[in-house]
């Protein structure tokens, strides 16, 4: 039975409301805001898939702001990229949501939780449909706003507060750029719709565009992938938004949400590949962030730590593969990405809870024998990550190696560098936490996770095996895969044998370790990237604060109003009476407003 | 039928008068409060329930009523003629909306309770009156009787050392301020011939359309109704009396005065000064640089002053000037879609930012400290307050859904191709005020609890009061489409397609290759800017 059009509403209607009830009447009763939540997430799984095996139609946009002949507004659009992002949200989202029943249980916010999580729903659901930019850009602000408020869910820990802050105007910095690349895109194309916009670039080919001026609006654009997918240079809120409860990690700082800015990147494809230097930027950035974090990653002393900087690295693949044109490749791995990476998240998540909430993986060992179940979908998920052949990691990476060997060679020699590192990283995490002798007591005492938590990594460890098999998935995506054949095997070859020395080299350097044998400070505090930002943005600004703020108390209060007023009017004596305390001042001005008043009078 | 409009400036005058006669100050105002807050509802449904009344708005006036005053001299006809339409229709909402939270969030404790509530009904009635006058005489009278009870009130029922010379600072600025205006007034009628002089603003609006001022006549009235205005608004660099009024003065004057009377500023340059005088900011001395430069200094240098704020009265007040930034690069881009922004963020804003201060006053009632460094953790004890500040301060972050996002995304938009590069330091002022705002929530709210003595007793009012203005918040940013049109419709009747055309010629061909629009706007900001520092050679004319 073909969806009526209308149910499409449902996927952002149910999820809001759900948000707004809780906040509003529901939260005294945890288990109505937990059922509302899990079934909102489920209702808009169903709702998706329904609507895309029975192929039913977009329903027609309405209009939420209009002024004039301005509007901003909301519509669908529902092509095989969309649908892909559709169902890996709602189905992740899912899964997560009823990872958290486990995860969560007897946490104090847990009403709160469930709310920000299906406002989380609600805005993520919005990116994937959007039809037009300014929709993307509300939803897009939205996912951020749900994002803060999950890293700050425990708002009692100031670090978990500053690193809620710190996303959300490292975020903010990214999106300035975004609004200056809509405008821009407005004003040089005229519309905001992707279907106006494609069909105008398709018939005029950007006759009488400036090429600079678009050419930087699409890197403003630009700068809220930066900012939403954490490249570099704004890269630095995501490790530390791992503050967050783990299932949130998990599903927003993991699977989804990072995701954003390279399904944004594949939705604007048809604008990128008309700026030839703006895709190179966009390669560039994105190569040198995998390579960049996956260094970082080696030498993390803290499970979700390190699964961060393995995101970042993962995901500064996927911007490289549309920085080197093959968008369907990014989203290929996107999608792959998004079930092993919310499955080793998970598993971490599962990890922590058995250890009451200890994360050092040097604190670990052993959890093979204690927590089988989590271990093995631990293993596939790291696996498929490191890109074990047969596996979905596998296929995916494949496809953005072969197609950055097609385009540029340089690409592709940094993604089979950045290929080694996280086979090793993932090797070194998988034998210090789950290989070996129990090294802490938290260790020893540990058992499996209930099944609530379990199933979810069931179902994502068989997702992250199939997911690459045949080219299901990559043709529903929508772009074209021509680069596979060009040099292929030797592509295939090459990664197969990196993944071998990387795990090979961390099993010979971890195995039976109690303690990091390689020490690097510099590559164990990030380059300190955070430090020199602490030191010349933060503290710059504040100086720079401070220096307009005196600037405002002591010359343009002081001086020029005051100052003015006085040499002008002879304001002096009011100020003198002012200090005094006395009526005089009022009096006198009250006096000079008469005086002219009487002019004007005598006058006309 | 006597128009809704006269109830609501008639009720709080019985309520005055009530006080007076030793009537229970706080009921009568809230009563008061509630009784004008159902004449706007109950008469506007009516209106709804019409068919396609509000489709009127766009050429005339709704609820249009006059009195006939008399005839002053040197004045012309003066009438008490009221109407409202689509620009000052949802400032007449902000106002009732904001004044019943601003009664309810007043604790019930007040000393010499008949006086302060007296005076809190008279600022009601002035911003009332001011939005619904269509008179000059009356529109300025109306404000003036908003301003002595601002003296009043925060010199006896202030807060911190001082209060007193904080009331008389703020008195001289504004007296200062109307001072200016008057003169642009009586300049204004001056031009007109005796015969033909009155105060109505409708047929000043045909006559100065028919016969326009000349060149220099114009930009004198725009000199004096700018600087006048713009002290009332906080214009940089007439911006100096705001923060530290707001931060002294009781709650419920801070509610009021930042979120509705200094809005009276903004909507007479949009009643007034752009109608009358539509060439007047292009020929201005310095030209429109000097306006430029005058945004950017709201939107920057009081965004990074902000951030300087160690209290959290001080941080609010600030904010609330720099965000009147947004709202004159709107004005003064004077594009269609730039203008009803405006009118959209007048109210989201005088929302947020009345929430903002209704919820410091509620905690200047518990805790004994306003250093920001010195607090934290409140949200442990006051989590309703805390869920209600992060969302007021999300909206005035601009968070899309809330009340600032549609205004402020209007008057992107809108000002985009005029004032390019004040449209980008717009845009980073977005950035600034996440990080003031953001920083605070965290130093208050979040993190350890870090101040003892904290007084954990709730007046419901207070929260009944600040629950309005979120579920206002809330309705207004996630259904602006219900009033965006018919501001837009207003704009365009009331500024006049004409004027507005003659004014747009002048400021370049929008319709033309925009692309070129944007970098010419951009090219002559730049030069215009740099030449503004050296010398301006309209300046010698």
């Amino acid at each position: 039975m073909v969806m009526p059009s209308q149910f499409w509403w449902l996927i952002l209607g149910v999820p809001l409301l759900v948000a707004l009830f809780v906040a509003a009447v529901a939260h005294p009763f945890r288990k109505v805001s937990a059922a509302l939540s899990l079934g909102s997430a489920l209702l808009c799984f169903g709702v998706s898939v329904w609507g895309i095996v029975s192929k039913s139609m977009a329903p027609s946009f309405f209009s939420w702001l209009q002024a004039g002949s301005f509007s901003i507004s909301f519509g669908f659009t529902l092509d095989g990229l969309a649908q892909v992002m559709l169902l890996v949200v709602t189905g992740v989202g899912f899964l997560i949501h009823l990872f958290s029943l486990g995860y969560m249980r007897g946490e104090k916010g847990w009403s709160r939780y469930f709310g920000c999580l299906s406002l989380f729903m609600f805005s993520m659901t919005g990116i994937v449909v959007s039809n037009n930019l300014l929709m993307i850009f509300i939803f897009w602000e939205l996912v951020g706003v749900s994002s803060y408020a999950l890293i700050g869910f425990w708002f009692e820990r100031d670090s978990a507060a500053a690193a809620a802050n710190k996303a959300f105007i490292v975020n903010r910095i990214g999106d300035f750029g975004f609004l200056l690349g809509i405008l821009g895109v407005w004003t040089l194309l005229g519309s905001l719709n992707f279907v106006e916009l494609k069909n105008g670039v398709a018939i005029s080919q950007l006759n009488g565009v400036d090429q600079t001026l678009f050419t930087l609006s699409i890197l403003g654009l630009f700068c809220g992938v930066m900012g939403k997918s954490a490249q570099i240079p704004l890269h630095v809120w995501l490790p530390d938004a791992m503050e967050g409860p783990t299932p949130v990690s998990a599903l927003i700082h993991a699977a989804t949400m990072v995701a954003a800015g390279v399904y944004f990147l594949c939705r604007i494809f048809f604008l990128l590949e008309l700026a030839p230097i703006a895709l190179q930027v966009v390669a560039a950035i994105g190569g040198v962030t995998s390579l960049f974090a996956a260094i970082i990653a080696t030498q993390q002393n803290d499970i979700k730590r390190i699964l961060a900087y393995s995101t970042l690295s993962q995901l500064g693949l996927m911007v490289m593969a549309v920085g080197v044109a093959a968008p369907g490749a990014a989203m290929f791995h996107l999608t792959t990405h998004a079930f092993f990476k919310a499955l080793l998240f998970l598993g971490a998540g599962s990890v922590i809870h058995a250890l009451h909430h200890e994360q050092m993986i040097w604190q670990m060992g052993g959890l093979n024998r204690r927590m089988p179940i989590t271990a093995l979908c631990f293993t596939v998920g790291m696996l498929a990550l490191a890109g074990c052949p047969g596996l979905s990691g596998f296929f995916s990476k494949e496809t953005i190696l072969a197609a950055a060997w097609a385009k540029n060679p340089v690409w592709f020699w940094v993604g089979l560098l950045t290929t080694f590192l996280t086979a090793f990283y993932m090797m070194r995490l998988l034998v210090v936490v789950f290989w070996g002798e129990e090294k802490s007591r938290s260790a020893k005492e540990a058992h499996e996770s209930s099944w609530v938590m379990l199933v979810p990594l069931f179902l994502l460890a068989i997702l992250s095996v199939v997911a690459g098999w045949g080219h299901v998935l990559a043709d529903h995506i929508g772009f074209p895969q021509n680069h596979e054949g060009t040099g292929g095997s030797f592509v295939m070859g090459a990664s197969i044998t990196v993944f071998v020395l990387g795990l090979g080299l961390a099993w010979l350097s971890y195995r039976n370790r109690s303690k990091e044998i390689w020490h690097w400070p510099l590559v164990e505090k990030a380059f300190g990237v955070d430090r020199i930002y602490q030191k010349v943005f933060v503290r710059g600004h504040d100086v720079l604060s401070c220096v307009w703020s005196g600037i405002d108390r002591f010359l343009i209060q002081g001086i020029v109003v005051r100052g003015g007023a006085w040499t002008v009017a002879g304001m002096g004596h009011v100020c003198r009476a002012m200090q005094s305390g006395s009526l005089q001042g009022y009096v006198f001005l009250f006096g000079v407003g008469l005086a002219i008043i009487l002019w004007w009078l005598w006058k006309g | 039928m006597i128009s809704p409009l006269f109830l609501l400036v008639a009720l709080p005058i019985f309520g005055l008068v009530a006080i007076i006669f030793r009537a229970p100050a706080r009921l009568t105002t809230l009563l008061v409060c509630v009784a004008n807050v159902l004449v706007v509802v109950v008469s506007g449904l009516q209106e709804f329930f019409k068919v396609h009344s509000f489709q009127v708005l766009s050429t005339h006036f709704l609820w249009e009523q006059s009195i006939p005053w008399g005839n002053l001299p040197g004045l012309g006809e003066v009438s008490f003629k009221v109407g409202v339409d689509g620009i000052s229709f949802p400032l007449v909402i902000l106002t009732v909306v904001v004044a019943l939270a601003a009664v309810l969030v007043t604790p019930p404790r007040v000393e010499r309770e008949r006086l302060f509530y007296g005076n809190l009904l008279l600022v009601i009635l002035g911003a009332l009156g001011a939005f619904v006058s269509l008179d000059l005489f009356f529109l300025y009278v109306f404000h003036e009787v908003a301003l002595i009870p601002t003296f009043l009130l925060i010199g006896m029922w202030g807060h911190g050392p001082r209060r007193v010379f904080v009331s008389y600072q703020t008195t001289i600025y504004l007296l200062a301020g109307s001072l200016a205006i008057l003169i642009g007034f009586l300049i204004l009628l001056n031009a007109m011939p005796a015969a033909h002089r009155t105060t109505d603003l409708v047929v000043l609006r045909e006559w100065f359309l028919n016969q326009p001022l000349s060149r220099s006549t114009q930009v004198q009235l725009y000199a004096w109704l700018l600087i006048g205005f713009g002290i009332l608004v906080g214009l940089f660099p007439f911006h100096g009396w705001a923060p530290p009024a707001y931060a002294a003065s009781p709650t419920g004057l801070a509610m009021l005065h930042a979120g509705v009377l200094k809005k009276f500023g903004i909507y007479a340059l949009l009643r007034i000064v752009l109608p009358l005088f539509p060439l007047a900011p292009r020929d201005f001395v310095f030209g429109e640089n000097l306006v430029s430069l005058l945004i950017v200094g709201n939107l920057l240098v009081i965004g990074w002053v902000t951030i300087a704020q160690r209290r959290l009265d001080q941080m609010l007040g600030f904010s609330s000037v720099m965000h009147m930034g947004y709202l004159f690069l709107g004005l003064f881009a004077a594009s269609q879609l730039s203008l009803s922004g405006v009118v959209l963020l007048m109210v989201g804003h005088g929302l947020s930012v009345s929430g903002l201060f209704a919820i410091n006053g509620v905690l200047r009632e518990k805790v004994d400290e306003g250093d920001m460094s010195r607090l934290g953790g409140l949200a442990k004890y006051f989590p309703f307050f805390s869920f209600a500040f992060v969302i007021f301060a999300l909206a005035s972050i601009g968070l899309p859904g809330l009340a600032n996002f549609p205004g402020e995304v209007l008057i992107f938009f809108g000002s985009w191709k005029r004032y390019p590069l004040v449209t980008i330091a717009a845009l980073f002022g977005v950035v600034i005020s996440s990080i003031y705002l953001l920083r605070a929530v965290r130093r208050v709210f979040f993190g350890s609890v870090a101040h003892e003595g904290v007084r954990r007793e709730i007046f419901l009012s207070s929260k009944i009061g600040i629950l309005i203005l979120l579920v206002s918040v809330l309705g207004w940013g996630l259904l602006p489409g219900l009033w965006s049109q018919k501001a837009n419709a207003s704009l365009s009747h009331w500024l006049g397609t004409d004027a507005l055309k003659v004014a747009m010629k002048k400021r370049g061909n929008f319709n033309g290759n925009e692309r070129s629009d944007v970098v010419a706007s951009a090219g002559s900001e730049l030069v215009g800017i740099r030449l503004f520092f050296v010398v301006d050679p309209s300046f010698f004319k």
